[in-house]
């Protein structure tokens, strides 16, 4: 398979969230606010590729009726120690990430890519697919986080354009505006997909 | 590489040293990031203590448990040479929006809130979250519970004096609900 393909798939044709509806849970709860999106994002993206290249490395060596328990083995150690990590050296956003950091383990993307390429792929290519399907998560993250942080409070990456004292529409920092968001960036990538 | 076939002894096999592998990487993640997550967290609580009280040199502290909740209360007192310069009290609420949230209250020598700071929370972007601001907390300095009936802090809509945070009334009653456990707290410390 061609390699750039590979790569960029994540991002349009197969984005995790927006195309293959994958791991919905973590994106509504996190992004409510753009830093949030950009620091979960970045955590699975780790995982995702640190997973994605260690099965497709052990593969071979694991029998097929105890995949799934030696994936879940792997992933979560990953995440583990990414969590422990963000403890030590970003206190700040591991406490903002809270419990969504644990529970990149029962995230379907992760297992998803394990299941779906890293078990029947190359090392390269697993990795290279764990790094853009990392990347397209964390760039629909992102986008979320942006447009409800801007939307609802009026901020962007914490720098406030607006008084100081003022709201946004407060519904887009609520779990609705989640919902909502989540919908229109569903249609517009439809639309993209479709003409390009 | 062809399939292993899953016999028992592939299995265990499989499964064993996958985890007995996950489980050095972990130890040894884990024996460096201690260090690290014990002095961040100690830097943390300082930091606050410095927020609500800026002066002091020497500090010790007492753990006791409130007259009312679950755990125990952490009480800093603060000593500036030989003088009292305040006390801290990191306390806690299990009445936020989304459960508990941790605050650390600073009170003068005579027993008047010096400032406060919010240390962890869950509450709702944009709402409770505002707790945290000085539009909202900066109410509090200089207040003497000793002069309020009960001495209790209430938002208005039960009656007392504090102003709610627009459309996060529960959050609000739980920082009063924090304050008042940290105040009653330091009450009983400071007749021992």
């Amino acid at each position: 398979m061609n390699q750039v393909n590979n790569f960029t798939k994540g991002f349009f044709r197969e984005n995790p969230i927006l195309v293959l509806l994958l791991g919905t849970c973590p994106t509504l709860a996190v992004t409510s606010s753009a830093m949030n999106g950009l620091g979960m994002g970045l955590a699975t993206t780790f995982v995702l590729f640190m997973s994605n290249m260690f099965i497709s490395m052990v593969k071979g060596f694991i029998p097929d009726k105890v995949r799934i328990p030696a994936f879940i083995v792997v992933i979560a150690s990953f995440v583990t120690i990414v969590d422990l990590l963000m403890q030590a050296y970003t206190p700040g956003l591991s406490s903002q990430l809270g419990i969504f950091i644990p529970l990149i383990v029962v995230n379907c993307i992760v297992l998803g890519r394990a299941e779906a390429f890293a078990a029947k792929n190359g090392v390269l290519s697993s990795f290279i697919d764990g790094a853009g399907m990392g990347l397209g998560f964390t760039m629909a993250l992102v986008a979320m986080g942006s447009i409800r942080e801007v939307l609802g409070a009026g901020s962007i990456f914490g720098f406030k354009f607006i008084n100081e004292t003022a709201d946004g529409i407060l519904i887009f920092i609520l779990a609705p505006g989640a919902f909502i968001t989540l919908g229109f960036l569903i249609a517009l990538l439809k639309k993209l997909n479709k003409t390009s | 590489m062809a399939k292993r076939e899953s016999t028992f002894k592939n299995m265990a096999l499989a499964l064993a040293v996958i985890t007995a592998v996950a489980g050095a990487a972990l130890a040894l993640v884990y024996s460096v990031t201690a260090e690290p997550i014990k002095a961040s967290q100690i830097a943390k609580t300082n930091n606050a203590i410095k927020m609500v009280i800026p002066e002091f040199e020497t500090m010790t502290d007492t753990t006791m448990m409130p007259e009312t909740g679950k755990d125990s209360i952490r009480l800093y007192t603060l000593i500036k040479g030989t003088e009292n310069s305040g006390y801290a009290v990191e306390t806690y609420t299990d009445n936020g929006f989304s459960g508990r949230f941790k605050l650390m209250v600073g009170f003068t020598p005579d027993g008047a809130i010096s400032n406060i700071e919010v240390l962890e929370h869950k509450e709702t972007p944009g709402l409770g979250t505002k707790m945290a601001l000085p539009g909202f907390k900066d109410q509090f300095k200089g207040i003497q519970l000793a002069d309020l009936p009960g001495e209790q802090l209430k938002v208005k809509k039960d009656g007392g004096t504090v102003d709610a945070i627009t459309a996060a009334t529960i959050s609000s009653r739980g920082f009063c609900d924090a304050v008042n456990r940290a105040y009653s707290t330091f009450k009983t410390a400071k007749k021992q």
